[in-house]
């Protein structure tokens, strides 16, 4: 009977978490259009709805109702599951994200997240480096040139930015002694408690690495639109091309950020002013600052060379982590 | 859409209505561009006159987008690319010609070039001008909102203009 009541809290507690991040991604689209255009001094949508509140609604009613076009000489199979391999390893990071502490509502205990695991860490990296899979599945099966280059492209700069990444966590893990998200939260109390006075230099690499991961600016080459028509997507259409965006820019990159909130800023920890909600309204803020910084960065900068990238990934930012591991290190055994 | 017993907060609306409001409202053309026009129409597009503000932004995959705006001179040596372009890109979709050179041969009247893009793909709006100003394909793109609509009311949309907006003569409304 128990295992019934956990399962079907589970299940809801999915439901709402996948529903949410969805109408949030939705959402998160139109802030980026925001920002963009008033980055770029114009306006953004506008005409609507309320000043383009509506925007996402009507993309998301034209795109699911467009042609969905096959073409024939598309490896069918690979074709569909890249769309999928590409989104749903993605939203499954959100199954390990904690959002707050345990509140009590109704007599009831309510967890903010779906699981509390000990190994939460590596099952984030782990889900982050099988999204990889959906984009080189895509560039092979679309079999076109443009989606090949681009699909290698992200290939060759995600494989080298995941090893800078999960060399730049082993600091924070360090610090906190464990890998459950939650106990890493709860290492880090006041303002000076949180990791990111300690780790610098991780967090500049995970920075870094966020923007290589999601696809953004100063690495874009996998949709660079003056090279290759749109990357390697180029031959998808309809939703089966919704889902690329909406995974690699918004649910990715709400995902690290959340990440980062977590690794660096303290998490929900914060000072007790807005009463018993004040720990989601600090998560929610800082980790809004955190997506807002990478939106200005990807607006902002120009793009590296291909060739750049991966040199920066394996002679800059690996060596920069080893560095910043053996110093935590030495820093950890001598203060016991 | 019919809204019930005055402000009580009942809209009543048909799945067709719906569709075809997402549908005007978030027009994605391609980024073709063939001569001069194209000029202007990435000047539409950026800051100053900012087609993002009705949902417009330019798509480098002719799979994802929903406009064809045939921006300049087609030559015959570049038409089987324009077609094969409009053929990749999935229903429902719509094509704007801007200027007089696409619309029906300009100031070209010579073997080498295509007298009309309407003759080897269906045009919905002509856009007159040479090149047409960001104003007047800003009109184009609002005349085809207006075209969607009408489709989906049955109607049909034959409105020919009695001067195209210009800088000195902006739209009004």
């Amino acid at each position: 009977m128990e295992l019934l009541a956990v399962t079907i809290g589970i299940v809801i507690k999915s439901l709402i978490f996948i529903i949410g991040m969805f109408l949030l991604a939705a959402y998160l689209t139109l802030v980026e259009r925001k920002f963009a255009g008033h980055v770029q001094q114009r306006p953004g949508p506008l005409h609507v709805g309320f000043h383009g509140l509506l925007q996402p609604i009507a993309d998301a009613l034209k795109v699911l109702t467009k042609e969905d076009i096959v073409p024939n000489f598309v490896d069918k199979k690979l074709f569909y599951l890249a769309s999928l391999m590409a989104f749903v390893p993605a939203i499954m990071i959100l199954a390990v994200i904690p959002f707050g502490e345990p509140i009590k509502l109704f007599g009831l205990e309510i967890k903010p997240y779906i699981s509390d695991v000990n190994v939460a860490l590596i099952l984030a990296l782990a889900f982050g480096s099988i999204s990889i899979y959906g984009v080189i599945f895509a560039g092979w099966a679309s079999n076109s040139k443009y989606p090949m280059i681009g699909g290698l492209r992200k290939a060759a700069v995600l494989i080298g930015y995941e090893v800078a990444l999960g060399f730049a966590l082993v600091g924070p893990i360090m610090l906190a002694g464990s890998f459950s998200l939650r106990e890493i939260v709860e290492a880090q109390q006041g303002f000076f408690g949180a990791f990111i006075w300690y780790q610098p230099l991780a967090f500049v690499v995970y920075l870094f690495s966020v923007l290589a991961e999601t696809g953004r600016t100063p690495f874009d080459v996998q949709e660079a639109e003056a090279e290759l028509v749109a990357g390697y997507n180029t031959e998808y259409s309809g939703m089966k091309f919704g889902l690329f965006p909406l995974a690699e820019w918004y649910i990715a990159t709400f995902v690290l950020s959340a990440l980062a909130v977590i690794l660096f800023f303290g998490g929900w920890n914060g000072p007790h002013i807005f009463g018993a909600l004040s720990p989601y309204i600090w998560f929610l803020t800082k980790l809004f600052l955190v997506f807002m910084f990478l939106l200005w960065v990807h607006w902002t900068l120009p793009r590296y060379r291909v060739d750049q990238i991966t040199e920066i990934a394996w002679k800059v930012m690996l060596p920069l982590t080893f560095l910043n591991i053996f110093i935590t290190a030495g820093i950890v055994i001598l203060k016991g | 859409m019919a809204i019930i017993g005055g402000n009580n907060g009942i809209i009543l609306t048909t799945v067709e209505e719906v569709l075809s409001w997402g549908r005007r409202n978030s027009l994605w053309p391609v980024s073709i561009g063939l001569a001069c026009c194209a000029i202007e129409m990435m000047h539409t597009a950026a800051s100053r006159f900012d087609t993002d503000r009705m949902g417009i932004i330019f798509r480098g995959s002719p799979r994802q987008s929903d406009v064809l705006i045939v921006a300049g001179t087609v030559v015959n040596k570049v038409a089987p690319m324009l077609k094969l372009i409009y053929d990749q890109m999935p229903d429902p979709k719509w094509v704007i010609s801007m200027g007089g050179c696409s619309s029906g041969g300009g100031p070209f009247p010579t073997y080498s070039t295509l007298q009309g893009v309407d003759r080897i793909i269906p045009v919905d709006v002509y856009v007159p001008g040479c090149p047409p100003t960001p104003q007047a394909l800003l009109w184009g793109i609002l005349q085809l909102q207006k075209k969607i609509k009408a489709k989906q009311e049955g109607r049909e949309l034959k409105e020919i203009p009695v001067r195209t907006p210009t800088a000195s003569f902006p739209i009004k409304g």
